[in-house]
């Protein structure tokens, strides 16, 4: 992890697209529970199984999300770039994490406290709220493209 | 609803002329993905006549005719260009043929892509598949014309690394700055370093204004669907979305009925529409 003083996590927060124009009293809260952090090439953020306690927003480089494979090694199947957010598992009990997430390249994050923020979510619903708007556009895009994933469009040749 | 026209109404003469294939000769032929040919082909008075998005009906002799839409250089005058993928007999014989072998060739047929329309726009261009065929001729086009346009994001999506078509065209494309070049594969192994998602993910990171910008879509069907619908939520007017629509062509003029698709013909009235000229079409089951 890197030091990083609130303040400019606070700008960061507030540039990174996920939280384009959120109320600077958000940005302070969720400040509270963040920090930065850089991994090399192949180093993994989180692997499949762990407790999700953090989400991810994505400032730098590229991440892909494997999961294992008897006999086939690990098959990707989403990658993510500067811009993004990853990790949505903390939202939901029990928060599991389904997948492991490796950098594809070097890559800088915020690093976010999932029960700390949890915990401010709870005192402050209104803010609770702000993050539900935020995060429930990405999970049904999500969910839109597994499903187009999932059609297999390209497999029958035309 | 149309009807489909007979040879008679068009006066015999001109139906004769466009049922008859002419004969051509294979120049070359080189392996651009999997079972996937690209052939230029000699064809002497035509070549450079067509507009891209447009096709033509490539006969193996002996065996039948198949609709195969140009995907070569338009400006080049001394050969066209066909990739063919070897999905059924008369393809796969497309497939086998050799330098200096003949083949037939009819058109070339339908609309093309609204080229003139681009001028002074950004024009983003969604490719899935084999569906980046038919746009292949509107990029050497724009990127000989270079400053005549806007920002040009080519967006491709294939089912697997393996899968991609025109690996060095795409390499040297993208070392340019002056076209956009994002790639992703629906299903790939850690040995890929691009990007693992649909078609479609693509769209939010594409530079584009939404009000001055002109979107080409080819792919599966379900895929242009989508793929519209991404650029319609990044702000894309429907009227600025053009799509090409594959149907069981069969005459390529109008005559045979087997392409229609509710009061139009595939073969005649496109294969390039205009988003909402068939936008409600694209949601009928039967069709």
């Amino acid at each position: 992890m890197t030091d990083t003083t609130t303040a400019d996590l606070a700008r960061i927060i507030k540039e990174h697209p996920f939280f384009a124009g959120l109320d600077e009293r958000f940005c302070d809260l969720i400040s509270d529970c963040a920090t930065t952090e850089q991994f090399e090439a192949n180093a993994y953020l989180f692997h499949e199984g762990e407790q999700a306690n953090h989400f991810y927003l994505l400032r730098h480089g590229r991440v892909a999300l494997e999961i294992k494979s008897p006999g086939h090694g690990s098959i990707v199947i989403q990658t993510l770039r500067a811009g993004e957010i990853l990790g949505v598992s903390w939202l939901v009990p029990p928060y599991r994490l389904a997948v492991d997430a490796k950098a594809i390249e070097l890559t800088r994050t915020i690093t976010v406290n999932a029960a700390c923020l949890q915990g401010k979510c709870d005192e402050d619903h209104d803010f609770g709220y702000e993050m539900m708007q935020r995060f429930m556009p990405i999970l049904v895009q999500r969910l839109h493209a597994t499903r187009l994933q999932l059609l297999d469009v390209y497999g029958a040749k035309s | 609803m149309f009807m489909a026209q007979s040879p008679e109404t068009l006066g015999v003469g001109v139906a004769a002329d466009v049922m008859l294939p002419r004969i051509a000769r294979v120049r070359g032929l080189r392996l651009d993905g999997p079972e996937t040919w690209t052939l230029d082909v000699e064809d002497e008075g035509n070549a450079g006549s067509f507009v891209p998005g447009q096709f033509n009906m490539m006969t193996a002799f002996g065996v039948g005719e198949v609709p195969i839409s140009f995907s070569g250089d338009p400006s080049n005058a001394d050969c066209v260009t066909h990739t063919v993928r070897a999905v059924g007999h008369v393809s796969a014989a497309l497939t086998r043929l050799e330098p200096g072998d003949v083949l037939g060739l009819r058109g070339p047929f339908g609309t093309g892509w609204p080229m003139a329309e681009m001028a002074g726009r950004d024009v983003v261009i969604i490719a899935g598949g084999l569906g980046l065929a038919p746009l292949r001729p509107v990029l050497y086009h724009l990127l000989a014309q270079r400053d005549r346009y806007g920002n040009v994001a080519l967006l491709y999506g294939t089912r697997s690394p393996e899968d991609v078509l025109y690996h060095q065209e795409l390499r040297s494309w993208g070392g340019r700055s002056d076209l956009e070049v994002d790639m992703t594969v629906d299903h790939a192994t850690t040995t890929w370093h691009g990007h693992v998602g649909v078609v479609t993910t693509l769209v939010p990171h594409a530079t584009f204004d939404p009000i001055n910008a002109i979107a080409l879509v080819c792919g599966p069907e379900i895929m242009m669907r989508f793929a519209i619908g991404a650029l319609r939520d990044a702000g894309v007017a429907d009227e600025a979305i053009y799509l090409s629509m594959e149907r069981n062509m069969k005459c390529a003029v109008g005559f045979c009925g087997h392409c229609q698709f509710g009061p139009l013909f595939v073969c005649r009235d496109g294969p390039v529409f205009r988003y909402d000229r068939v936008r409600t079409l694209l949601g009928v089951k039967e069709l």
